[in-house]
This record gives structure tokens, sequence and C-alpha cells, in this order.
């Protein structure tokens, strides 16, 4: 058990080759840096293969295996470990997590390849690896807030990568302090998680909670400030500004963590606290209530957007929505499902833009592409590949994780038909703009100088992990497939010891019963053939392909209607155009604010006048003081002499009456 | 016949306090300077007084002490008083007030 008894190692990589690019890559080759930086990655992600097979040796009281490296922090009760475990969660965020990083570092040697700053951007990427993989491997809470902030640090780093771009590095500071508005809720929860549970070990506040009742009113509070983080990392209503902005970095960083990894660590949060979540059912319902509404909510805005990268930004958030919808409604499995497909075929969709941008020379406006089906084809075949995916295609990996959300969402435990109809309504309008990005994109007349910009495939470092992704945007749902000819969800039965092991009875979504008689209420029995039909006349799929049919009538057959309707819908398109003014709402109310009470109050009243007067005023005393006391040292003797005695005289008063007084 | 040492003691202090009156008041650089002696000359009596007193010789070792200081101050005392009545043709202890703020 090498890797298991060593977990640390799949840390350490990504840390080193980091490190290693960081300090000296700055005048190495580029093919020196890529092979620190690819080479760690691929190691990293050779040790999550061999742990994987490694758990899967382990017996079932072993999990979650825990590896105990040695005492952070002590401070009276409060004990901190630097403590690593393994469960099934675990495994699929690791394998996730380190193959999808593993091929967007192979792609960024090809799209950064005519890059400055080509070792700093290695070494940021490879550091995000080391914090993603302490967040997903972390024991306790302090530990993964280590991966969480870290995350966020490489997030600042990487939007800002092109710092000189003033925008870009607004960007970089806007997505810091957003998150940072959540990261408080979730400091609070940690520290009144400790307050009642006395640990920050999940193992220890699990048992505990599963085995003492605590009031739920307390509980409720602690998932709501988790939620908060989550809200903040997964930009979900109303902190999800920070994401779409985010697209000024490089769209392998995009792609990594903008879609795939870190913007998913809130979801992956909720999932791995579901013990606490399932007996706060306030919280769970607030947790779904803003996953649908983010998830119809971001995907309006994705209609109008004409930059292809903040298309799938808003997409992105959209799709977040649906995961903690997923988790709200009590199915962590298919939450955790979808955002294993959505990192497969939301990775690819920024890849396949990035190849886009690539082969237009940097140009990222839709309006000034089209035509490049021909030009570009793999590009084109594994985007309508993503596409098909992420508009739940039956036969593609969103098909399946998409319908088991909606499906938990209107016949599960907690079902809820008004965040079901926000859902299915989301799955078309998702569709539509996906179809509309593609259609724009790839069919039609070109729209772009044809003498000016050389239109070229890229490089096959970029294309093989499009194909890759590709390869796994269809097979990648697979698991679950063997659900819909009465047979169980793999995926779901791998992860249920997690979901079930202290879950409240009847809180949580498990399919893994098939015996009727054992059946929570609320399920039917499944049926062999029947519900392969179900699936795929369910609204999920009806919906998806209406939204491919409109868009393609949009935007292929009669190329005018989108303007023709913007026209005629002035007023809603100039809003949702314009992201419902939400960033501008934001500045009246929160920004010009907060800026107006740090100069006028903060900086002219409270550090000019408070701090800088108490420096300055003990400062003046002693020089006037010092001014005035000077006038005694006045170069004649005889007053010195006469200081002398003065004090002497006065010391020997003082001493006669001290002693006297004895 | 004995005479007890608080009349030696008595004598000090009045030779002391003559000598910080001298001190204070005069102008002359030369009077002021015998005052310091004065002073001195006060505490080796005290000391003397009390070295005979307790039988034992502690206090007549600071004596000598005393006196060779007095004779290193009044060497260099004499010097500083010669320079002074160089440069300012004059004694006056109040026209020497330079090292001031």
């Amino acid at each position: 058990m090498p890797i298991l008894n060593h977990l640390w190692i799949i840390l350490a990589l990504p840390l080193a080759g980091s490190a290693v690019n960081g300090l000296f890559g700055k005048n190495w080759s580029k093919s020196a840096v890529n092979s620190v930086a690819i080479g760690s990655v691929s190691l990293a992600f050779l040790s999550v293969a061999e742990l994987v097979r490694e758990f899967s040796h382990l017996a079932a009281d072993q999990i979650p295996y825990v590896g105990n490296y040695f005492t952070w922090m002590t401070a009276g009760t409060f004990r901190v470990d630097f403590a690593l475990q393994v469960d099934q969660l675990t495994v699929v965020m690791l394998l996730t997590v380190s193959f999808v990083g593993m091929l967007i570092h192979i792609y960024s040697t090809g799209y950064m390849a005519h890059e400055g700053g080509y070792y700093r951007f290695f070494s940021y990427l490879n550091l995000f690896m080391f914090f993603m993989l302490t967040l997903v491997l972390a024991a306790n809470l302090i530990v993964m807030f280590v991966g969480w902030e870290g995350v966020g640090l490489c997030s600042y780093l990487l939007i800002g990568f092109w710092f000189l771009k003033k925008s870009a590095a607004d960007a970089g500071k806007k997505a810091f302090i957003t998150t940072r508005i959540g990261d408080f809720g979730f400091t609070v929860g940690i520290l009144l998680i400790f307050a009642v549970f006395q640990s920050v070990d999940f193992t220890t506040i699990f048992k505990s909670v599963a085995a003492t009742p605590i009031s739920e009113g307390v509980l409720t509070t602690i998932c709501i400030l988790l939620f908060t983080g989550a809200i903040g990392k997964s930009a979900q209503l109303p902190l999800y500004v920070w994401l779409p902005d985010a697209m000024e970095g490089p769209t392998p960083v995009s792609a990594l963590i903008h879609a795939a990894t870190m913007v998913t660590a809130g979801v992956y949060m909720v999932a791995r606290m579901n013990p606490l979540f399932s007996r706060a059912p306030v919280a769970m319902l607030i947790v779904a209530i803003v996953g649908a509404i983010t998830a119809f909510y971001s995907a309006t805005i994705g209609l109008t957007q004409t930059d292809i990268k903040k298309v799938l930004a808003y997409s992105t958030v959209s799709q977040l929505g649906y995961m903690f919808l997923a988790c709200g409604v009590g199915a962590y499995a298919a939450g955790i499902f979808h955002l294993m497909t959505h990192a497969f075929f939301k990775g690819l969709l920024f890849l396949c833009a990035g190849s886009v941008i690539h082969a237009m020379g940097g140009e990222q406006d839709m309006m000034k592409m089209g035509g490049l089906r021909k030009k570009i084809p793999i590009t084109y075949w594994t985007m309508l590949i993503a596409t098909l995916a992420i508009a739940g295609i039956p036969g593609f990996a969103g098909f399946f994780s998409k319908d088991e959300i909606l499906e938990a969402a209107q016949s599960g435990p907690h079902a809820n038909l008004v965040l079901w109809l926000l859902g299915v309504v989301g799955a078309l309008l998702t569709s539509f703009y996906m179809f509309r990005l593609v259609f724009l994109t790839f069919f039609g007349k070109p729209r772009y100088d044809e003498h000016h910009v050389h239109v070229h495939e890229s490089p096959f470092n970029m294309t093989v992990p499009l194909m890759i992704l590709a390869f796994l945007s269809i097979f990648g749902g697979w698991f679950a497939a063997p659900k819909l000819i009465g047979g169980i969800d793999h995926f779901e039965k791998f992860l249920d010891p997690v979901f079930s092991m202290y879950a409240p009875a009847t809180a949580v979504v498990s399919v893994r019963v098939v015996d009727p008689n054992l059946l929570p209420p609320g399920y039917s029995a499944p049926t062999p053939g029947m519900d392969l039909l179900h699936a795929l006349t369910g609204w999920p799929v009806i919906v998806g392909i209406l939204g491919l049919l409109v868009a393609w009538w949009f935007y292929v057959k009669s190329p005018d209607t989108p303007k023709r309707l913007a026209k005629s819908l002035h007023g809603l398109y100039t809003l949702i155009f314009h992201k419902y003014y939400v960033d501008e709402i934001y500045a009246a109310l929160i920004v010009r604010p907060l800026l107006w009470i740090s100069t006028n109050v903060l900086w002219h009243v409270v550090d000019e006048r408070v701090i800088d007067g108490t420096v300055n005023g003990v400062a003046a005393a002693a020089r006037e003081s010092g001014g005035e006391l000077r006038k005694i040292q006045s170069g004649n003797m005889r007053s010195y002499a006469a200081w002398v005695i003065i004090g002497a005289v006065g010391f020997a008063v003082l001493l006669f009456a001290v002693l006297g007084m004895r | 016949m004995n005479v007890p040492v608080s009349y030696y003691l008595v004598l000090s202090a009045i030779l002391f306090g003559l000598g910080v009156v001298a001190f204070v008041f005069k102008r002359n650089v030369i009077t002021v300077f015998m005052s310091i002696e004065l002073m001195l000359n006060a505490v080796n009596l005290a000391f003397v007084a009390f070295a005979r007193a307790r039988n034992q010789l502690d206090g007549l070792v600071f004596v000598f002490f005393v006196i060779v200081v007095a004779a290193a101050e009044a060497a260099v005392g004499l010097a500083i008083v010669i320079m002074l009545s160089r440069n300012r043709e004059s004694l006056n202890v109040e026209r020497v007030d330079q090292l001031k703020f």
C-alpha cells in the first residue's frame, strides 16, 4: 500500500513542481518547464490511480481511511492534525481533478506557447493542483480551509496573469474579494462547528451528529454559514459576479479553475458535510432554491452574450446551480455525478473555445466568427460533442447526470415541483444558448476578414486533450446507464457509503435498493424498459432537443430572426444583455458607498485625523515640552549647582519622610 | 578629653553649608573653586571623625582618595581658569554660559 500509507506524496508532487518552476524556471527553456510541470502533475495522477487500486482492496470498515501526519496546532481542547483521508467521494474528486488537471496542463503547453511568463504560469498551475488536491484530501475542516483559500489565491494569481492589463488585474481582485465575503461565512461556520462538536475532524463531527441529536436551529445556522462559503466559491446568487469577469484569465485557467475544479469546491464541501445538511431541512431547502434560481437566472444571461467565453462562464454558473439543486434535494450523488461530467464537458468546452480563440488570433466575439466548421474540424467535432453533452442529449454524459438531478427534484424525498420547473426551463435555455454558440461560431458565412485572419487548427498538444475529454464527455456518464434498463447506477452505488453512513433515515436518494418492499415512500419499483422509455421521453430530453431546434432556426435557417426578436422585445433584451445590471446595482449599493465611507470617513477622518493625529500629537507634545524644558540648560554653572542642591535637599526630605513614617 | 563625634559632624555640616552657599552666590571663579575645596574638606572631616570614632581605617582611606581627586581637580581647574582669564579677560562665572541650548 505504498500510496495509501503515504498520501502526502500526491500533494508533494505538484507542490515540488510549482516550487522548482517558480524558483528556477525563469531562465529555463520551455521544454524544461514543461517537463517539470507536466511531469509532476502526471506523476500525481499516476499516484492517484495507484491509490484507487489500493483503495479498492480496503474493507468497508476501513473507509474512510485517514492518514494522520502530525499535530498542526493545539490550544486547549482545540486540536488540528495535518490529516488526509480517502473515501469514495475523495476518490471521485481526486480522479477528476488530477486527470482533467493533467490534460489541461498538456493543453496549456500549446496555448501558452507564445506568452511571456511561461514558467510563472505553470508554477501557479501546479500550485493550484496542490491546493485543490489538499482540499479534496483533507480529513478536517481546517486542512480543507487551507486548500479552499489556496485555490482562491491561485485563482487570483491566474485571473490576473496578464496583470499589466487593468481589466485582468481588476477581475482578479473582484474574484478574491467576492469569494472572501463567502469565506467569512465559511470561517464562522467552522468556528460554530467547533463550538458545538468540540472538533473540526470530519469523522468525529459526523459520528457525534449521528449519535446525539442537536437542536435543528444550530444545525441550520451552521449549514447556512457553510453554504455561504460555497456560494462565494461556487459563484451562486448573489455572489456569482466574479466568475464572468474571471474570464480575463488565460483560457486553460478558465477551463481548469473556473469550470472543472475550483468552482465545484462548494458542491464538494456541501456533499462532504452531508450528515449535517441532511439534518437541517431548512438549510437544504435554501441550498436547493439558490441552486435552482441560479441555474435558471444565469442561463437567461447566457442567451444574449456574444463573447464566447462569457457564454461559457454563465453556463458554468448555471450548471453549478444544478449541482446545488441536486444537493439541496438530497441527491448528493447526482450532484457529484454532475460535478464530474461537468468537469469533462465544460472543461472541454473551454478548451475548445480556447482553440477557437487561438485559431482566430485572439478574437473572442462570436459575432466576428462563423463558418469555422471546415477550417478547424477537430475543434468543431469535439465542441459539438461537449455541447450535446451539456444539452442533455441522450447517450452523452450530461444526459445521465442532469436527468438524475431533475428526477430527484421531481420525485425524490425532497421533491419540489417549482424547483424542478426552474431546472427544466434552465435546461431548455442551456440547450439553446449552447447551440447558439456552436451555430454562430462554426456555421453560416465567415463574418471576419478572411484576408487578415489566418484560421488554423491547433497543434497536437492542444487537440489530443480535446479528443480525450470528448471521449469522456460521451462515456463519462455511462456508469449510470444500467439504471435505465432496470440495473443499478454504479456511480451512486459507489458513492452510497459516503452519503448513507451517517444519514438520517429517508433523507438521501438511494437507488441501491432494488427490492420493491424496501423502497422508501414515494418511489416506484424500477421496471426495465419503462425506465428507458421514461428517461428518453422525459422533459429534460425534450427541452434539450427543443433548444437545439430553436437555436438552429434562429441562427442557421433564418439568421435575421434574433435581431427582429431583440427589437420587438427591446426592453427585456437590453435588460438581459446588460446582465440585469447586477454589476451596476452592486456598484451603486455596495461598492460606491463603501468607497465613499473608505475615502471620507476611514481615510480622511479615521486615518488622517485619529491615527495620524495621535502619532503626530505625541510627537508634537514631545517636541513642545522639550522646547520648553531645554531652557533649564542655561549654561550657567551656578544654576546647575542650584538644581543639584534642590534635588539633594528634596531627596533628603523624602528620605527622612519615609524613614519617619516607619 | 574625648570630643563626641557629633561635634565634628556639626562642624563638618557648617563648613559644607558655607561651601554650598559660596558656590552658588560667589561670582569670582577662583572663589567658587575654593568653595568646592571647602566642601570636599568638610566631607574629609566627617570621614576622619567617623574613622576615629569607630576605630577603623576605611574612612581614612577614603580621605586619601578625596585629597588625590581634589589635587587633580585643582590642577585641571586652575588650567581652565587661566585659559578663561586669557580669553575673556574676566573671572566672572556668569559670563561663562556658552554651553547651553
